[in-house]
């Protein structure tokens, strides 16, 4: 049964998420290297690595997007997060170089969506971050568009294997 | 971490993106309402001791009690909402009558609006065309012939047709019926459009 009359909540644009959108729940579900500014008494359960009561001022753990932004204050007195590797200095110049080279699955799957979501957070590579983002969905969109409208009885299994999630949404529409 | 048991009710709907209903899963929703109660709890304890001992550095902890909880409630009303969604593509799929195993995967609530939708969708279709009424769940596609070339997939016993000639649906019968008729019973996969 082919449900045509089916229509979930999109995910959000850019830096928004919207609400109710399981793939935006999803995405907010993925793990950033953060550093606490502050001690989280009485949580130490939730910090795998140390047996302690409390969470202490200066802990590095990974926690869940949605609480990241939901700690983070601009202040900077609570959490502090730190560019998971495909956003910092290095994987970006090999974005610029060449985007179409990069399995974008394997390094995400939420390339682009967590990416944006990294901009809620002040970091100073923000402007270049955004940028990258914007080049590499540019100059992988001519490639992907190109496969899914000329797939007609051709395996394209392996092209799409290689597609963030953003990627493969709107190959589908096409 | 909090919150797995939530997130594991969305995965569960994302994982049928075709529109499919699971099963209502009540024991998931009963597990998060009572993550909901211990950490509403604890955060309760944990205010009343920061404002009568003057324990300031607790807040933080407050706060991540409290992302927590908004955290549920996102999920819940998200799991909720897109369920109800597949319920009304329901409507449009099936017809105003649900196959039983499809009612068995809902809740009393669900079938209660599925019920007050299919009467609201039907008050909207009888004051179209100036009173006459519309039946707009017809016709999802522009067709392209008035009577179509049908094959019955499975027994259906009788149907009858508008100008009253009643046709015996049995397996592997062959018949030319008007489109409308036979639209839903193709959704169903009673019927089956042959094309010649």
């Amino acid at each position: 049964m082919n449900m045509q009359s089916y229509f979930p909540v999109p995910p959000g644009v850019g830096m928004e998420e919207n609400f109710l959108s399981l793939d935006d729940i999803l995405l907010s579900h993925e793990r950033l290297p953060v550093r606490s500014d502050c001690a989280f008494p009485r949580l130490g359960f939730l910090e795998k690595s140390a047996d302690t009561q409390d969470i202490a001022e200066g802990t590095k753990m990974e926690l869940p997007l949605w609480l990241t932004k939901g700690l983070y204050e601009k202040k900077r007195k609570v959490v502090s997060v730190e560019l998971p590797k495909v956003y910092r200095e290095g994987w970006r110049t090999v974005f610029n170089a060449d985007p179409n080279v990069v399995d974008l699955h394997k390094m995400g799957p939420y390339y682009y969506s967590l990416g944006s979501q990294l901009l809620h957070f002040d970091s100073p590579e923000n402007p270049d971050i955004a940028q990258t983002l914007l080049q590499t969905f540019i100059g992988r969109f001519r490639r992907t568009m190109d496969s899914s409208q000329n797939a007609y009885n051709e395996d394209t299994s392996a092209v799409v294997e290689r597609l963030d999630s953003l990627e493969k949404g709107a190959s589908c529409l096409m | 971490m909090f919150c797995e048991k939530a997130l594991e009710l969305i995965r569960e709907l994302h994982r049928m993106n075709d529109g499919q209903l699971p099963t209502f899963n009540e024991d998931g929703l009963r597990q998060v309402l009572q993550e909901m109660e211990a950490l509403y709890e604890q955060n309760q304890n944990d205010v009343n001791e920061a404002k009568s001992e003057g324990r300031t550095d607790l807040i933080p902890s407050i706060k991540l009690r409290h992302c927590c909880l908004l955290r549920n409630q996102r999920c819940l009303t998200a799991y909720l909402y897109d369920r109800l969604l597949r319920i009304r593509a329901l409507r449009w799929e099936y017809g105003s009558v649900l196959p039983a195993n499809v009612r068995f995967q809902m809740c009393a609530e669900e079938l209660q609006w599925f019920s007050q939708y299919k009467k609201s969708l039907a008050i909207f279709m009888r004051s179209l065309g100036g009173g006459e009424g519309l039946d707009i769940t017809q016709d999802m596609k522009p067709p392209k012939s008035l009577y179509i070339e049908v094959r019955c997939l499975k027994d259906h016993g009788e149907f009858e047709i508008d100008d009253g000639t009643v046709i015996l649906l049995k397996k592997n019968s062959q018949h030319f019926l008007p489109r409308w008729k036979c639209e839903q019973l193709i959704r169903q996969g009673v019927l089956e459009h042959v094309m010649s």
